[in-house]
C-alpha cells in the first residue's frame, strides 16, 4: 500500500497524525498526496467553511478561538487553518496564532494547523484548498480559515469560503477606508472587535452605514455588523448566530450551490495555473526547451506576448 | 514547493521567561524555517497534541524553571505513546550538564543548548540532524 492510501485510510478512521502528515504532503507539493486527495474528495463537502480576515492586530486569532469554543460547547467539531506570511527573503515564518488559542489546545476535536504563506508560484491557494478539503473529509463540522487578508491569494481563499467574516477594530483611523478598498465586497458578516475601546460606536456606525449603502439586488444577503470583545467572549454568541443565519440564507436562497460551484472553479483554476506556471518556468530555465525564447526577447527579436504565445504552443496548452 | 523545516518552540510548565525562546524563534525563521510558538505555560499533553497536529520535524523545549527533569521525560514519553518519537527533541534554558546528560541518555532528547549558545549552532544542528 502506498504511503498516501495508508494515510487516507488512517485519516478516515480518525487518526490525527495521519491528517497532519497529509497536510504536510500537500503543503510541500508532494505528488503522492494526489492519490489520497482523490479519495478524500468523495468524503468532503459537509463542513461549513468560514473565512476570517482583517488587518493584523484586529483580533482574528482570539476570535477564531472563541468561535471554536462556542461550537465545541454545542457539540460540534472544528478545524482551524491559520495562514501567516512567509518572509519572501528567507522563506521562514513565525507562526504565532496558537498563542491566542491556548484554551483550545488539548481538545482533540479541535484541529489547528498553522501555515506559512510560502507563496511560490501560486502554490498557496492550492495548498489552502487542499487543507480545507482534508479537514472537511476528516469530519470537522466547521472549518475556520484565518488569513491577514493582505495579498490576492488570501483574499481569494476567504472569498470562496461559505461565510466570510471581516474583522476590524475601533481607533484604527483609516481602517474603514482600507476595508472599502477590496474586502467590503466579500464580507458576509462584519465584526468590530475590541468594541470596549474608545471610538467603537463610531466605527460600528461607519461600517453599518457602508454596509447599508452597499449595492445589492432584491433578495440579496444584507451583511450585518456585530460588535465583539473577543478577549472577554462578549458578542461571540451573536456572531455565531449571524454565521448560522447566513448559512441558512445560503441554503434557502440557493446561493450555497453557487458558492460551491464558484469554489470548485477557483480550485481547478488555481491548480492549473500552478501547473502551467511551473511548466513554463522549467521550460524557460537555462537548458529548458524554450530557453532560446528568453535570448530572443533580450535581442528584441520577439516581445513577451509573442514569447508567451510560442511557449503556450510549445507546452501544448 | 520544497519541503520546509517545521519547528515547534514550546514553553512547558510554569515558566514565564520567553526572551530566549523568542530569540531562537527569530533565528530559525531567518534561517528559512517555519517556526510555530506555543505561548507560555503549556502542559506536556497539550504540547504533544499540538506538535502532532502541526506535523513538526523538531520540538524545541525552553525551560528556565528548574522543572526540566519532570517535564521533558513526560513530553518524550507522550511522543513515544503517540508514535511520534521520530520528531527531534532539543531543549534549552537553564539545564545543568548532569541533567542534560540524563535527558540525552535516557529520555530521547537529541541535544541540550545552554545559555550563551550561538543561534547559528542551533540552525546548523537542525539542518545536519534532518539532512535538509
Amino acid at each position: 500500500m502506498s504511503e498516501a492510501s495508508e494515510l487516507y485510510q488512517r485519516l478516515l478512521a480518525g487518526d490525527r497524525r495521519a491528517a497532519a502528515r497529509l497536510i504536510s504532503m500537500v503543503e510541500d507539493g508532494e505528488e503522492g498526496a494526489r492519490e489520497a486527495l482523490e479519495e478524500l474528495h468523495k468524503h468532503s463537502g459537509r463542513a461549513h467553511i468560514v473565512g476570517l480576515t482583517g488587518s493584523g492586530g484586529s483580533g482574528k486569532s482570539t476570535l477564531a478561538c472563541r468561535l471554536a469554543q462556542e461550537y465545541r460547547a454545542r457539540g460540534k467539531t472544528v478545524g482551524i487553518v491559520c495562514v501567516d506570511p512567509t518572509s519572501p527573503f528567507t522563506g521562514g515564518a513565525l507562526l504565532g496564532d496558537r498563542v491566542r488559542m491556548q484554551e483550545l489546545s488539548g481538545d482533540p476535536e479541535v484541529f489547528i494547523r498553522s501555515m506559512g504563506s510560502r507563496g511560490a508560484l501560486g502554490g498557496l491557494a492550492v495548498a489552502i484548498n487542499d487543507v480545507i478539503n482534508i479537514l472537511d473529509a476528516f469530519g470537522k463540522d466547521y472549518i475556520i480559515v484565518e488569513t491577514v487578508g493582505a495579498g490576492q491569494v488570501e483574499i481569494e481563499v476567504v472569498k470562496y469560503a461559505h461565510t466570510c467574516i471581516v474583522v476590524t477594530m475601533p481607533g484604527a483611523g483609516d481602517e474603514i477606508q482600507a476595508i472599502k478598498a477590496g474586502i467590503l465586497e466579500i464580507g458576509d458578516v462584519f465584526v468590530v472587535n475590541k468594541a470596549d475601546r474608545d471610538g467603537a460606536m463610531r466605527t460600528l456606525a461607519d461600517l453599518e452605514m457602508m454596509v447599508e449603502t452597499k449595492p445589492g439586488g432584491v433578495g440579496a444577503w444584507k451583511p450585518t455588523v456585530v460588535a465583539t470583545v473577543a478577549l472577554e467572549g462578549d458578542g461571540v454568541e451573536a456572531l455565531v448566530a449571524e454565521i448560522a443565519r447566513h448559512y441558512d440564507f445560503l441554503k434557502e436562497s440557493g446561493t450555497l450551490t453557487r458558492k460551491i460551484v464558484g469554489r470548485m472553479k477557483a480550485e481547478v483554476l488555481a491548480i492549473l495555473s500552478l501547473q502551467v506556471s511551473e511548466a513554463a518556468g522549467r521550460a524557460l530555465e537555462d537548458g529548458g526547451v524554450a530557453s532560446s525564447l528568453v535570448d530572443r526577447m533580450v535581442e528584441r527579436d520577439i516581445d513577451p506576448h509573442g514569447a508567451a504565445a510560442e511557449l503556450a504552443r510549445e507546452l501544448d496548452l | 514547493m520544497a519541503a520546509h523545516v517545521r519547528v515547534f518552540l514550546c514553553k512547558p510548565g510554569l515558566d514565564g521567561h520567553d526572551r530566549g525562546v523568542l530569540i531562537v524563534g527569530q533565528a530559525l525563521r531567518d534561517a528559512g524555517m517555519e517556526v510555530i510558538y506555543s505561548g507560555l505555560k503549556q502542559t506536556p499533553d497539550n504540547l504533544v497534541e499540538a506538535a502532532i497536529q502541526e506535523d513538526v520535524d523538531v520540538l524545541g523545549l525552553s525551560i528556565l524553571s528548574g522543572a526540566h527533569m519532570a517535564l521533558i521525560p513526560r513530553i518524550t514519553s507522550l511522543l513515544r505513546e503517540r508514535e511520534a518519537e521520530d520528531m527531534v527533541v532539543i531543549a534549552g534554558g537553564v539545564i545543568p550538564a548532569v541533567d542534560a546528560e540524563v535527558l540525552i541518555r535516557d529520555h530521547g532528547v537529541a541535544r541540550v543548548f545552554g545559555p550563551g549558545t550561538d543561534t547559528h549552532d542551533i540552525v546548523d544542528y537542525i539542518h545536519e540532524r534532518l539532512g535538509i
